[in-house]
């Protein structure tokens, strides 16, 4: 690890992208991450990588789908509408087995929504926005530091399993700053083979990168074969961090920027005597049913805060399966809530 | 546990996200915790901008916060909207030289700093953020003027490297408008 610097979130991603040795990254500027796109423009150059501005996302994913077939650590970065416009192509990718690394900057939505923070993705980036039988391993980020972390390790997870893995980060983490620690660069030629990737055959055998099969029991066969893939992510890649939750009465559920608030309400709960803990699901695909479950039964409430009408609710009250009270708070359109108003909202489940 | 919890306001243009900056990159120098966050979009076309900082001994929870116990105003309108939610016993320094009444909370410390007037005798105006800094860290000592220098330095590279010298002795006479407001 180097010297602590400080930087922006769009910066912090864009850099441990390049030091996970990512030299070929497509986008197409959106706000609030535009800043990674134009820190992109800037280092690919200085490192010798390709930056392709696209004419459009739906160019950009389909670049992408290109790149990765001939092997490359390929990366763009977007927001919501311009996420919107990439799922068909995520869709062939997950299918084609293609690693790459999405980063979704989630504002305010529906349509063309607003320019803040938002996390009304969720249902689009965990539960797949495209279609047919695939799931994306997905990260969320509530630290800068955990940013720079996720991305590096986003790119080894989509390589060894091959498949498209998101970033999912919102406006806040992407414009705010934060002292961060960069790890030592990897040397992209050190990156090993992929010996599925299209080199040219000669001398070897065709290889095949393809989302279709005209007859239905081979193209099955693909599909159980991705099924076998995500039960193996399921089982190996599951994150979370747990905050103060040895003693817990209430847990808190909560991921990325509103992960670090809810932190701060647990901390005012605390100094009321009321022992608050906190479950931040880090992998959000495969989500971490097994220990929320556990922690659960320890408590009569678990509330989860997000910045949506209640997207990943559906996922705490499948892993607590009605052994606790699941109320919700959310602010929505990229109103961030403050500690004390979650706590508040707490204190009123609470009828204290 | 040390915690400050800053809110800087003003116009945009006026350097508040610098000072916003410079008060989260010393407190890296100081291998505090620190967050910086701005607002954005809409709010900083053509109305006011502002940043929240926290410097911490402890890992940063919340970067955002709605009970300031430091906020650095530039003018009326953030006064107006940011007064209300400092925290009982925080600081306020305010740009008098911008703001032509009185602030209505008693239970608060106020340091009233004409930084416009400092800045235009030392003949650079857009140092007046500078003014407010050097005032705002000799009250809360939220970092040391040695590592605001340090991280000034830091900022001020190439062709602004030129204003490096004017910046410092804005900072100085803060601290001195603070220091004589505290005694």
């Amino acid at each position: 690890m180097g010297e602590k610097v400080m930087v922006k979130g769009t910066e912090a991603i864009g850099e441990a992208a390049i030091r996970a040795g990512c030299r070929v990254y497509f986008g197409y500027p959106i706000t609030p991450q535009s800043e990674l796109t134009e820190y992109m423009s800037r280092r690919m150059e200085e490192v010798g990588g390709v930056f392709l501005q696209a004419e459009s996302e739906v160019a950009t994913v389909n670049m992408m789908y290109g790149a990765s077939s001939v092997g490359a650590r390929v990366m763009t970065s977007t927001s919501s509408p311009g996420f919107s416009l990439m799922q068909e192509g995520i869709s062939y990718m997950a299918n084609a087995q293609l690693p790459a690394v999405f980063v979704d900057v989630v504002r305010g939505g529906p349509g063309l929504g607003d320019i803040q923070p938002s996390q009304g993705d969720y249902f689009q980036i965990v539960k797949g926005g495209g279609h047919g039988d695939y799931r994306l391993p997905v990260y969320s980020p509530s630290s800068l530091q955990e940013a720079v972390e996720l991305t590096i390790h986003a790119f080894d997870v989509a390589d060894k399993y091959r498949t498209p893995v998101v970033i999912f980060a919102d406006g806040m983490m992407g414009q705010m700053m934060e002292p961060v620690e960069f790890p030592e660069p990897i040397d992209p030629g050190t990156i090993p083979e992929k010996d599925w990737a299209l080199t040219g055959a000669k001398g070897r055998e065709a290889r095949y990168v393809t989302s279709f099969d005209i007859d239905p029991y081979k193209l099955e066969k693909m599909n159980l074969e991705l099924q076998e893939k995500y039960k193996k992510i399921i089982e190996e890649e599951q994150k979370w961090e747990e905050f103060m939750t040895e003693d817990i009465e209430v847990l808190f559920v909560a991921h990325g920027t509103v992960g670090r608030i809810v932190k701060s309400a647990v901390k005012i709960a605390r100094e009321k005597g009321i022992k608050a803990g906190l479950f931040r699901p880090i992998s959000l695909f495969p989500f971490p049913y097994k220990r929320l479950s556990e922690l659960s039964e320890k408590v009569d409430v678990v509330m989860t805060v997000e910045m949506s009408s209640g997207q990943m609710l559906e996922d705490v009250k499948l892993a607590v399966l009605g052994k606790a009270r699941t109320p919700f708070y959310g602010r929505l359109a990229g109103v961030i809530p403050t500690p004390n108003e979650i706590f508040e909202a707490l204190m009123k489940e609470l009828r204290r | 546990m040390m915690e400050h919890r800053l809110i800087a306001a003003g116009f945009g243009g006026q350097g508040v996200m610098l000072f916003g900056q410079l008060v989260a990159s010393a407190g890296m120098i100081e291998n505090k915790n620190v967050t910086w966050l701005p607002s954005y979009g809409p709010e900083m076309r053509g109305g006011t901008a502002n940043c929240t900082v926290v410097v911490s001994d402890e890992p940063v929870a919340s970067p955002v916060v709605d009970t300031p116990s430091e906020i650095a105003i530039f003018n009326i309108p953030s006064l107006l909207k940011f007064e209300p939610t400092l925290e009982e016993g925080g600081v306020l320094v305010m740009n008098t030289s911008m703001i032509d009444r009185e602030p209505s909370r008693k239970d608060i410390t106020v340091i009233k700093v004409p930084a416009n007037e400092v800045a235009d005798e030392l003949g650079v105006l857009k140092a007046q953020n500078m003014v407010m800094l050097g005032a705002y860290i000799e009250t809360t000592k939220a970092v040391n003027v040695e590592s605001i220098l340090k991280a000034l330095e830091k900022k001020m590279t190439g062709k602004k490297a030129q204003f490096l010298d004017v910046n410092k002795r804005a900072i100085e006479k803060g601290m001195k408008i603070a220091r004589e407001q505290l005694k």
